[in-house]
């Protein structure tokens, strides 16, 4: 009786461990060799050959194809410089530079990586396309309603994450801190 | 008590052991990849534009939507194929997938470095086979090896601002993807 109670709650450890670590792994992201500046993560690696276990069934779990290691780089960020997750009824300022590339792309997507409804239809920003300071330098606000300048609408969701792609760069594997990257601060400011 | 936390021990390492197995299955048993779920879409060995991401059409997640998209589901297992897609104005990449979507290739027009990206995809062994005096003839050929038999040629041209979002898909319309005569 004890043996069987003994490994039924072997059984039960094991599965609620296992699964959960899994589960766990794989719906906040976890992959090594991540680059992390500022808010901003990126995984290199993802993106080539040596892409990792944990990545790889990120990858077929949500279907995404992750951009080649030739083609470019994206950088991730769920939260705020201070920690704090997006929030879409939130303005937050992305404001800075990016690292040297041909092309950038900023883009909002809602946590399992959709495109979020507006009234303007803008789903980001392309280098191109943006309003610039003197310096070259950039502010674009993310904002449920809609502000001058650079705008980028958060369509009012609770949650999003913000895609900073840079093609044709010579960031990549190499690429440590911040200094060889200078990526742009997020600051959060006032809700409605 | 010396029993039961030796049970639940067990059930630890045990544990680790489910979750390292289920890592590695994942990508084996997934039915939602990226190329089962192109699958219905795209007939084999031809290019197929895919659809602006737009709220309700997510097909592939976290795509962006400054790019017009095309992609080739290859099958090498007839012939080597051979990829021709002209550069767009601003910037043209082409990258390539095995059937787990694993990116093991990658190239943009200037590292091409030409008016038309130019390829062959094929196999290492289709690669081995090749006549050798035709390797040396053609050293300005791109040859790439895919490790799968299977896979996705997804093709990306930039349109930097709105406007130039019909010109980027012209230019990716008149993209080619065909299994070469051998």
């Amino acid at each position: 009786m004890r043996l069987l109670f003994g490994s039924f709650l072997t059984f039960l450890v094991a599965a609620a461990l296992g699964l959960g670590a899994t589960w766990f792994a794989l719906t906040r992201g976890t992959a090594f060799g991540a680059v992390q500046i500022g808010a901003w993560t990126a995984w290199p690696r993802t993106g080539s050959v040596d892409i990792d276990p944990y990545a790889r069934a990120g990858i077929a779990r949500t279907g995404e194809l992750p951009i080649g290691l030739g083609d470019g780089i994206t950088f991730l960020a769920r939260t705020d410089d201070a920690g704090r997750p997006f929030d879409g009824r939130c303005d937050v300022t992305v404001r800075g530079t990016t690292p040297a590339a041909r092309f950038w792309t900023l883009t909002l997507y809602d946590p399992e990586g959709r495109l979020v409804a507006n009234s303007a239809n803008r789903y980001g920003f392309t280098s191109q396309e943006l309003v610039r300071a003197a310096d070259g330098s950039f502010e674009i606000v993310a904002a449920p309603r809609a502000r001058a300048g650079n705008w980028l609408p958060t369509g009012g969701a609770e949650r999003y994450v913000l895609m900073l792609r840079l093609y044709d760069t010579p960031v990549g594997v190499a690429t440590r801190a911040g200094r060889e990257a200078p990526m742009p601060a997020i600051v959060a400011r006032t809700c409605r | 008590m010396i029993r039961w936390l030796l049970w639940l021990l067990g059930g630890i390492v045990l544990g680790g052991m489910v979750h390292l197995a289920t890592v590695l299955a994942l990508p084996v048993t997934a039915t939602r990849d990226a190329y089962s779920r192109l699958l219905p879409m795209t007939p084999v060995n031809s290019v197929v534009p895919l659809p602006e991401p737009a709220p309700a059409t997510a097909l592939l997640p976290f795509a962006d939507p400054a790019f017009a998209a095309a992609v080739c589901r290859y099958d090498l297992t007839a012939a080597p194929l051979k990829l021709t897609a002209p550069v767009s104005l601003a910037y043209t990449s082409v990258s390539f997938y095995t059937r787990k979507g694993i990116a093991y290739y990658a190239i943009n027009d200037r590292a091409a470095g030409r008016r038309v990206i130019e390829l062959d995809l094929m196999t290492p062994d289709q690669h081995a086979e090749m006549p050798e005096q035709e390797d040396v003839t053609a050293a300005d050929r791109l040859i790439v090896e895919s490790p799968t038999r299977t896979g996705l040629i997804v093709l990306k041209a930039l349109a930097a601002e709105p406007g130039q979002m019909a010109s980027a898909r012209r230019a990716l319309a008149a993209a080619r993807c065909r299994p070469q005569p051998q």
